[in-house]
């Protein structure tokens, strides 16, 4: 007799083990193992000593009355008096109070026409002639005698203006010099491939600092006899120099990534030497570099600080100026030093930022 | 119509049309142009020297420099010449950048591998701190850290002291082993054992690939150099005297010591190029493909060897390159301790141009030093990436 066989349904599987959440995150990537629960632990114990002191220092305990007495308190944390006090000589240098109106617009105006040179519906032609025109105003409103705006000479611009000018204006500048210098470093005549790689590895292989001490100190010598140059205009020069020979490296990387059949065929077209690098070769590599280009901004950006050692009082340089000479105030260097460091840290995040997201962008035709 | 075939151009076409011969005429135009911009900037500069009666020459360097040098690896004072200060001052620059790069390459590695870990707040931290130290100007970096040495540490009179270490305004205090023979002896095990653990990788290595048969190949290497150097040094009668830093009545006295300076230059240097190599370092594990490490697995190889066999090598390959510019960066970034008076050898030359007005000379100096050492380190770095490239057939 055939047995009958009774229906009976398998146990349920037991529900998936939950991996979304804050307990199954906490377990995976906090908890995963005893090393793992180790580190942990060391970690939050030093966060939790760090942060709040840090907490208490610079926001509970802080004053931001601009008053040194005030901050001789006992007690007192973080002294932010010292920037209430004296941010407009830390943001303009010595510019003249009256008339700091005129960087704060005209730095304003560069940064807006740095952020329109960084979207993509601004890179045609015009962006050139754009960049002289707002050029021309910066200069125009900082060095003034047109207008009825008094004359401010360059030793009195100082601060955040005179480091995003010089970053920004030496990284312009050196562009048409890098493309050159790359493309002279590929050429086939040897005499111009020589003198491009001597540029390229004689400036990489000094500190920008050489650079600058030759422009404040040699350059001067360099001039015919009765030509003077103003000290501004000849670290820019040096800063340009110095960008020039980076730049035609990244340059140089993006015209190497190029297959050589584009060359190939735009011979083959009958284009000529220089048709086939404007029209085919470097718009192709230029595109392909842009987030090296943007690095080597942040770069430049930085490296403006060093101008402070040959005497321009740029945004590191103007805070040494505000607080040096003041008995009251040197003892609040260190909040002076965070300030600073606040603002060259949003600039250079952003960028980095920004570097990313452009790559993306120039990528997405790579991308199917 | 028959066309006639078109003759090739003769070799020698002084014609416009000739590639050959324009490509001539640009160099000539070329190296006539620098030439003449070289020359004309020699002239104005021998001019204008001769104006203001300014004198040139290398001779300077043999007269005494009168101004002494805040800390040196060895004696000077001021009635020294020149070209000593000099010598101290690339010394000095040299000490900066090895130090700085070996502890640079230590930490920024570290942080590199750190942002792979399995723990997120470590991730997060190894991150952050990249992104942060990435994002500010050495030269910030170097000031705000001269700052905190030499403003808000204690007095000497009550420097901070873990047992025979002393912090304070004027720098670290440590014991320092006192010379002996015994010492010589020491290293000179450590050359024998180095030359010892060569050889045993060598036979390890030959034994291997005729028997498969795998030997230590990391761990008996290095007990042979630690052996043979603990070895020299008991032969040398096992010195262990030390310099101990005592407290004076207004310094601290005896023992080894680094000054603020020197310390301020080398932490803001390290901190900041080890946010850069840890970035390189990220890029080059992360450009190894996954299916690697899993074949490396398939094969049967232990984690060391996936690390040392499959991964490594092809990481460092990607990191060499933009590691060595980082050192490179590290190096050139060193003369910014004129900024915090470090003597270096950029701030003996500005000392040195502003008390004899030899401007071409001393920054000629700055940038023979500075290139002398650049192209050393790229020579050397080329050999070693030329040697972990792929042999290609």
């Amino acid at each position: 007799m055939a047995e009958t066989i009774v229906f009976q349904s398998a146990p349920a599987r037991p529900a998936p083990v939950k991996t979304e959440g804050l307990v199954p995150w906490a377990k995976a990537n906090l908890f995963a193992n005893w090393q793992s629960t180790v580190t942990t632990v060391i970690v939050l114990g030093v966060l939790l000593y760090a942060i709040p002191n840090f907490i208490q220092w610079a926001f509970l305990t802080a004053t931001t009355v601009p008053n040194a007495d005030a901050c001789r308190a006992p007690g007192v944390g973080a002294c932010w008096g010292v920037v209430t006090e004296k941010y407009r000589l830390i943001i303009f240098g010595r510019y003249p109070m009256d008339e700091q109106w005129r960087p704060l617009v005209a730095t304003l105006l560069l940064l807006a026409l740095l952020v329109a040179s960084c979207t993509r519906a601004f890179w045609n032609k015009w962006i050139i002639v754009l960049w002289v025109v707002v050029v021309g105003t910066f200069f125009a409103l900082m060095y003034g005698n047109v207008f009825g705006l008094t004359k401010v000479t360059t030793d009195r611009w100082g601060g955040l203006p005179l480091t995003i000018m010089l970053s920004s204006l030496s990284m312009v500048m050196s562009f048409p010099i890098a493309i050159a210098v790359a493309l002279g470093r590929r050429s086939a005549l040897p005499a111009i491939r020589t003198f491009c790689t001597i540029y390229v590895e004689l400036i990489r292989g000094v500190p920008l600092i050489s650079v600058l001490f030759m422009a404040s100190f040699m350059f001067p010598l360099f001039m015919p006899q009765g030509v003077t140059v103003d000290v501004m205009i000849r670290v820019l020069a040096g800063l340009t120099l110095f960008a020039a020979a980076y730049m035609a490296e990244v340059i140089r990387g993006g015209l190497q990534a190029m297959p050589k059949g584009q060359t190939e065929a735009a011979a083959s077209l009958g284009l000529s030497y220089w048709q086939t690098q404007f029209k085919i070769i470097l718009p192709q590599a230029l595109a392909l570099v842009v987030p090296s280009i943007v690095n080597n901004f942040i770069g430049l950006f930085k490296d403006t600080s060093l101008v402070g050692i040959v005497s321009l009082y740029e945004l590191t340089g103007s805070l040494g100026l505000a607080l040096n000479g003041d008995a009251d105030w040197r003892p609040y260097k260190l909040e002076g030093y965070v300030f600073i460091t606040l603002i060259y840290f949003a600039f250079c995040f952003a960028m980095s930022r920004y570097s990313l997201w452009i790559e993306k962008q120039v990528n997405k035709s790579k991308l199917r | 119509m028959a066309v006639a075939p078109r003759t090739p151009p003769s070799k020698r076409d002084w014609s416009w049309r000739s590639q050959a011969f324009r490509g001539l005429l640009y160099q000539i135009l070329a190296v006539a142009l620098i030439g003449g911009a070289v020359w004309f900037l020699a002239h104005n500069t021998a001019e204008n020297m001769r104006i203001r009666g300014i004198k040139s020459g290398f001779d300077f360097l043999w007269a005494p420099a009168g101004f002494d040098i805040g800390e040196s690896l060895f004696p000077f004072d001021s009635n020294n010449p020149y070209w000593k200060a000099f010598l101290i001052g690339v010394s000095n620059t040299l000490r900066v950048a090895v130090v700085g790069i070996i502890l640079t390459t230590i930490l920024g590695t570290l942080i590199g591998v750190g942002r792979f870990s399995r723990n997120g707040l470590l991730r997060g931290l190894c991150q952050a701190y990249v992104e942060f130290f990435r994002n500010v100007p050495v030269l910030l970096q170097l000031l705000m850290w001269y700052l905190l040495f030499t403003e808000l540490l204690p007095d000497i009179t009550d420097a901070k002291h873990v047992g025979p270490f002393f912090l304070s305004k004027g720098g670290l205090s440590f014991p320092e082993p006192l010379w002996a023979t015994g010492h010589l002896t020491g290293v000179i095990g450590w050359g024998l054992g180095a030359v010892v653990a060569w050889f045993y990788r060598r036979w390890a290595q030959a034994k291997f690939e005729a028997t498969g048969q795998l030997r230590s190949m990391f761990w008996v290497p290095v007990v042979i150099v630690i052996a043979c150097g603990a070895l020299g040094w008991i032969i040398g009668g096992a010195p262990f005297d030390f310099n101990m830093p005592k407290k004076g009545e207004f310094a601290i006295e005896n023992g080894g010591s680094l000054t603020p300076e020197f310390m301020a230059v080398l932490l803001g240097l390290v901190l900041y190029t080890a946010a850069f190599v840890a970035e390189v370092v990220r890029s080059g594990i992360s450009s190894v493909a996954r299916g690697q490490s899993e074949a490396a697995q398939a094969l049967g190889l232990s984690k060391g060897q996936e690390m040392q066999k499959v991964l490594l090598p092809q990481a460092l390959r990607v990191i060499i390159p933009p590691m060595t510019s980082q050192f490179l960066n590290l190096t050139k970034n060193s003369s910014l301790a004129v900024a915090i008076g470090y003597p270096d050898v950029v701030s003996i030359a500005n000392t040195a141009l502003n008390q004899t007005g030899r401007a071409v000379e001393c920054i000629a100096i700055i940038m023979l030093v500075y290139l002398t050492t650049s192209l050393s380190t790229s020579i050397f770095m080329g050999w070693y990436n030329a040697k972990s490239a792929i042999q290609e057939r």
